[in-house]
């Protein structure tokens, strides 16, 4: 509790609430244990059954909720109510946006004061935008990774606006955490929804090179890895023939340590069709020198490295291996058929 | 480690039930009806759902109907689709569905439709594809998917796909186990496990393993019991199960036990809860551990129960 709720009258005792008789929880046919929890919670739920009952839409009901919602802000009745109350009342609902940051800056993990929020939100329209960004980020300072923020944002972004600042706010919390995935999908948002970025093909130069930056830095991030395959979703042609890409894969695997995602990738080109290079060969040889493979496919090879590297998930990439030659099969398949 | 303390994990469901004093109890009070669906299905893939009193449970449960037609998380709560799901849940845990006025039920859940297949969890409109699958999977228990616009649900649930295979709450949101076990789910019960992109996903799934064997719910997040049942539901669902080291998995759930008051935490030595509990045992039971029913992936309910509806 907050200090300035520390001397807290009960209910019982404050006149405004003398002509109401409080409800206790109905448990059911089954009699119920009696009550031994906190007491003045247990009032405020007895009242706040009363007025719900009667259906009473004032603002001592109003000042109910929000005690009953300081109580306990998961329950969802609760909040429901509240809404009809505002909606009643026509109440100041930037009152309500500052009710809300109060309590999200204790529990900001809770569905129902986000969803109350984006309630509040879209009653404001597009004035709220702004404030609503910064809501966000506020939240992020101390969970960058916070689900419903995010969710909440990205709808902000879609329904009220504020697009202008935002990949520059990616690139500020991947500078924070360059780990951070909600950051990175943040990221792929951006470019793929920003109205006014026109999409990936525009934008793909810019996005591959600062992705292997971050890769670089951090080569066992699984993140950008996948991001940078998104960059080429609807381009295997350019996948395949950016020599950035496969010159990444190289100097991962040059550096001998953390090559499980470069190999992984390098596995993608070939199944493309790509070529690989006698340095890349090389590179590869020099990861399992005693092995001294006879398998002389270079896919069927990295599938090996990767058995050996990343043992938890040994059956996925026995199952990469195996399709290599299923895919070979296709092929011929569709030979006889053409 | 050792094994499965199930004995202990009966008595400590069993022992919630009474417990209704505490404070922890108070601050559920709001969503009862999960905590029994949890509880409940424990117990049945334990083999005790015998030890509760069916009676009382099915009475309290049918009190928590809304006159819409869904069910709120008490007696007099406002109803929700997180709360009516978990309410044929447990009717169907007892064979009891029947006693539904299914077309009312059907009814409250279609009119949350949205045009574009969506699903709002109640009348204020907050969408998410959990309410999709919630929505979907309480229509087929009551064999009613006929009531909404399946093509369109499956159509919003896809456009929720994002590059890594996985699935979020809404377009473009993050790839998380949760969301992924709803879309999967969902796409699995009306048949539509074609548009997802198994080997991708898989794979994405399969990263979810550290170090300690557990399984996190998206990168560079703690592992916690209750995505084995996530994770490891959708893995079994798309068919590539085999790609996690299922006995690291089965060594961890297992050391998140309270081996003396039962019960299973989120992590080793952390408080147990109803909740991990539940997802700690159905995951072990999705792992094949032996003395456990088995539960179906897609249902989250036991394969037998499963059974007995739809193949009757
Ligand atoms: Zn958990």
């Amino acid at each position: 509790m907050d200090s300035d709720e520390d001397e807290r009258i009960p209910l019982s005792q404050r006149p405004e609430w003398s002509d109401i008789t409080p409800v206790p929880q109905d448990d059911g046919p089954n009699p119920v244990v009696p009550i031994a929890y906190s007491e003045e919670f247990a009032e405020t739920m007895d009242y706040f059954r009363a007025v719900y009952l009667a259906d009473e839409r004032s603002h001592r009901a109003l000042q109910l909720t929000s005690e009953a919602i300081h109580f306990n802000a998961g329950n969802y009745t609760v909040w429901q109510f509240r809404r009809v109350i505002l909606e009643a009342l026509n109440a100041d609902l930037h009152d309500e946006l500052e009710f809300v940051e109060h309590l999200a800056s204790k529990n900001s993990k809770n569905y129902q004061l986000w969803h109350h929020r984006r309630w509040v939100a879209e009653k404001l329209g597009s004035e709220a935008a702004g404030r609503e960004l910064e809501f966000t980020k506020n939240i992020f300072l101390n969970d960058a990774k916070n689900y419903h923020a995010w969710s909440h944002r990205q709808w902000v972004l879609q329904n009220l606006g504020g697009w202008e600042d935002e990949l520059a706010y990616c690139d500020k919390l991947l500078e924070d955490d360059i780990f951070n995935n909600s950051a990175w999908n943040q990221r792929y948002f951006v470019i793929t929804r920003h109205p006014g970025l026109g999409g990936i093909e525009g934008i793909r130069d810019s996005e591959v090179n600062y992705t292997i930056k971050a890769i670089l830095t951090k080569p066992e991030n699984e993140s950008p890895w996948r991001y940078l395959r998104g960059l080429y979703k609807n381009n295997m042609k350019a996948f395949v023939t950016d020599s950035k890409v496969s010159t990444l894969c190289l100097k991962v695997l040059t550096s001998k340590v953390n090559c499980v995602f470069a190999l992984s990738l390098l596995l993608d080109l070939l199944v493309h069709g790509f070529e690989p290079t006698q340095d890349l060969k090389n590179a590869l040889e020099s990861l399992i020198p005693e092995s001294n493979n006879l398998d002389s496919d270079v896919a069927a090879r990295v599938c090996l490295v990767l058995e050996i590297m990343d043992p938890m998930r040994v059956n996925y990439w026995r199952w990469r291996k195996s399709s290599l030659s299923s895919h070979v099969e296709d092929g011929v398949k569709n030979l006889s058929v053409h | 480690m050792g094994q499965l303390a199930a004995e202990k994990h009966t008595k400590y469901i069993l022992q919630i039930e009474k417990k209704k004093d505490d404070i922890e109890s108070a601050l559920t009070e709001h969503l009862r009806i999960n905590g029994a669906y949890w509880g409940l299905t424990t117990l049945d893939i334990l083999g005790n759902l015998k030890a509760v009193e069916q009676e009382a449970v099915i009475s309290w449960v049918m009190s928590c109907q809304h006159e819409s037609g869904g069910f709120g998380g008490n007696i007099g709560h406002d109803p929700h689709l997180l709360y009516t799901l978990s309410a044929i849940q447990i009717l169907s845990l007892f064979n009891k569905t029947q006693i539904l006025n299914i077309p009312k039920v059907s009814t409250y859940i279609s009119t949350l439709q949205n045009k574009d297949g969506s699903f709002s969890g109640d009348k204020w409109g907050e969408i998410d594809t959990r309410f999709s699958y919630l929505a979907i999977c309480s229509l087929s228990l009551l064999n009613s998917l006929d009531k909404i616009n399946v093509e369109k649900a499956v159509e919003y649930i896809i456009s929720c796909k994002n590059l890594d295979g996985g699935f979020g709450c809404t377009p473009g949101a993050e790839s998380h186990s949760g969301q992924i076990f709803c879309c999967v789910g969902a796409l699995a019960i009306t048949g539509c496990l074609h548009y997802v992109d198994k080997d991708l996903l898989g794979w994405w799934l399969c990263e979810r393993q550290v170090k300690s064997g557990g399984l996190n719910g998206r990168p560079e997040k703690l592992p916690d019991v209750c995505y084995s049942w996530w994770v490891l539901s959708s893995l079994i669902m798309i068919d590539r199960v085999d790609w996690i080291d299922k006995e690291k998995l089965v060594k961890f759930i297992l050391e998140c036990q309270d081996i003396e008051n039962g019960g299973i935490s989120d992590r080793p030595d952390d408080a147990v809860d109803v909740f991990h509990t539940y997802f700690g045992v159905a995951g072990l039971s999705l792992l094949e551990y032996p003395g456990l029913k088995a539960i179906d992936p897609a249902y989250a309910l036991p394969v037998d129960v499963i059974n007995r509806l739809f193949l009757k």
